[in-house]
């Protein structure tokens, strides 16, 4: 298992002794992560991260996952689309499903979340325990990991009401916050540099992957990693390759994206990305395991260059991982990519294919240029978008809400380590 | 050195910036003076001095968020460059900075025939802060080890020390001629070049480089 101290060799040694500093008035603090799963997704990813490095801090940190039968799941499932602008019908049967799972979940975990100091309620599945217990002691923060910018109403009215009674929520955007009537704080999403997917991968582990999916390692590979959503426009990319491709004919594309058997639309947008595709064999158009990481963080890591070319975008958690591997991206002018990519510092926004493609000549004419911007890209995830920087977030978040709503808190050294 | 001085352990300390959502936004330059008269005052600090404490590269465009707003979201970049050329640590207050930056855009809108909308997903939030501070280990005993000290410190103590503490101490004054102030006429010189260092164009890594130089030269000057 990773520890705290493991970090320190990426973000620097002061980092982790600032954590320590910060967790001081914290230690033995009783404090309950909640969410749905153990595994598969990107919380469960998160808290299984979060947790141990809270625990190495001091922090009495327990992770409870609530149960349910499947039609809780579907409501619940039906809840994430609706939060994300999808219309989806709501019936009282299931409205009863999701409430009914809530308090019978509550009955088994009330006396560890009434006892908690701070209780984090992960996205909406767990929404309904505040309401089950009303000897509540300590705080409690509701965490949204969901794109709430523009959400279906009925949907948000519902949960509205729960998320009410909390004393506070995380949104990871500030276009993600919504009217409410308690403290809403804003934290980005971050990359955890000794995962799978970002960990440091030798120069045979690149190339080995290369050879496994038909690549010619010693030509240039431009890349694109994301779902098969029109959103992030791969025909796009398809038309900004084939522009690049008539100024450098050695050129090839990969397209790599995760399986879209149980999403219809994500189905039919493969097929067109393969129709679009025809019969170059430079185009890779790669369906991966969902598990795939060490081939995803092979694939960016082997890539001369990296695009993102999204017409719209939450965050772009795959633009960071680039990012963190030292290499400048081509971004879609959207959402959080902008926070991510600057014009010649980081890599370049774009608007359209042909924007791509110009992005792309000059980044392949220039290589001591895209080495220069890929240190500065790798720099700016260091400070910002590391898993470290949501573990002090996340400490800093605890002390706000048993503080108040002061602009400043002084903390004071009271306990020797 | 400072025979007639004497320091109380200067304790160093760092900090932590929250962002909390203010639900405020604004589309067009109107809707951003309607706003700015009133916002949380710990919005005016955020979008001026937080971006330090974010990563800022050598040469940033633009030097805080209302200046890069308007050149990238409403595409004016009269009033982006005169936005961007206020120095917030020049105001007595947030209050003062706040009327400054209202007189700016004020005086554009009267200049401009018509006002420019960002897109939708180019609104303008307003965010505010939330400052954590926190003690380190880490002690300074005399005024000699400050370049040594300085070097080592995060950026979150530099900003905490070197540019917080204007807003904190009612001379404006940073931390360190804070700390020096008992040695009176025997820092004059010390004193000057600190006050002459523009903390706000540049970022906190080459801040702190300019102080460890700073209080090294000076140490090592009066020392010979």
């Amino acid at each position: 298992m990773t520890s705290i101290q493991d970090y320190a060799p990426v973000t620097g040694k002061d980092v982790i002794e600032r954590l320590y500093d910060l967790a001081r008035p914290l230690r033995g603090m009783k404090v309950v992560h909640v969410n749905s799963t153990y595994v598969g997704g990107g919380v469960a990813e998160i808290l299984s991260k979060l947790v141990p490095l809270q625990k190495d801090l001091g922090l009495d940190v327990r992770w409870e996952v609530i149960r349910g039968e499947e039609r809780f799941f579907q409501v619940t499932k039906s809840f994430h689309n609706g939060l994300q602008g999808i219309p989806v019908p709501l019936t009282d049967s299931l409205l009863k499903v999701y409430r009914k799972t809530g308090a019978h979940n509550a009955e088994q975990l009330r006396s560890v979340l009434e006892e908690a100091d701070i209780v984090i309620i992960h996205d909406p599945q767990p929404l309904p325990l505040l309401r089950s217990c009303p000897n509540r002691k300590g705080k409690w923060i509701w965490r949204c990991h969901i794109d709430l910018s523009h959400p279906y109403r009925p949907v948000w009215k519902y949960l509205r009401d729960f998320v009410m009674e909390y004393d506070a929520s995380i949104f990871s955007l500030a276009d993600f916050a919504q009217p409410l009537p308690h403290t809403q704080y804003l934290m980005q999403p971050s990359i955890d540099p000794l995962s799978d997917k970002n960990k440091e991968l030798t120069p045979e582990e690149v190339h080995a992957v290369k050879l496994q999916f038909g690549l010619d390692p010693d030509r240039p590979i431009m890349l694109q990693v994301s779902r098969f959503d029109r959103f992030k426009d791969p025909l796009g990319v398809l038309k900004a390759y084939r522009l690049v491709k008539s100024f450098a004919p050695s050129l090839q594309l990969i397209l790599a994206g995760g399986g879209a058997t149980d999403d219809p639309e994500g189905e039919a947008v493969l097929t067109e990305v393969r129709n679009g595709a025809g019969t170059d064999k430079d185009i890779h158009v790669l369906l991966l395991p969902p598990d795939a990481h060490v081939t995803i963080n092979a694939l960016q890591r082997g890539a001369d260059l990296v695009v993102q070319k999204s017409l719209k975008e939450g965050f772009g958690l795959t633009v960071t991982e680039a990012l963190w591997k030292g290499k400048p991206v081509i971004g879609g002018d959207a959402g959080g990519i902008r926070l991510q990519v600057v014009n010649y510092q980081t890599g370049f926004l774009v608007k359209t294919p042909e924007g791509a493609a110009l992005r792309a000549r000059y980044i392949l004419s220039h290589p001591q240029r895209a080495i220069e911007m890929g240190l500065k890209a790798k720099e700016l995830v260091r400070q910002n978008f590391l898993l470290t920087r949501n573990l002090r977030e996340y400490l800093s978040i605890i002390l706000a809400s048993l503080y108040g709503e002061q602009e400043r808190i002084e903390l004071h050294l009271k306990t020797a380590p | 050195m400072f025979t007639n001085a004497t320091f109380e352990p200067f304790i160093v300390k760092d900090c932590a910036l929250l962002t909390i959502a203010t639900g405020r936004t604004a589309r067009n330059l109107k809707e951003m003076t309607d706003h700015l008269v009133n916002i949380h005052i710990g919005s005016i600090y955020h979008h001026f001095w937080d971006g330090l404490l974010r990563s800022r590269f050598a040469d940033p465009e633009y030097n805080n968020d209302f200046a890069e707003w308007v050149h990238h979201a409403l595409q004016d970049n009269i009033l982006a460059e005169r936005l961007s050329i206020i120095n917030p640590a020049a105001f007595p207050d947030l209050e003062s900075l706040r009327w400054g930056l209202l007189e700016i855009m004020e005086q554009r809108l009267d200049e401009i025939e018509m006002v420019a909308w960002a897109k939708l997903d180019m609104q303008f939030h307003f965010v505010r802060s939330q400052i954590m501070v926190f003690e380190t280990r880490e002690v300074i005993e005399t005024p000699e080890q400050l370049g040594e000290a300085v070097s080592k410190m995060t950026e979150g103590s530099i900003f905490y020390h070197f540019i917080d503490a204007r807003r904190r101490s009612p001379e404006m004054m940073d931390d360190f001629r804070s700390w020096l102030k008992s040695c009176g006429a025997d820092c004059e010189d010390l004193f000057s070049q600190l006050a002459s260092v523009d903390p706000y164009f540049g970022s906190l890594v080459e801040l702190r480089g300019r102080l460890t130089n700073l209080f090294t030269n000076y140490f090592r000057r009066v020392s010979e």
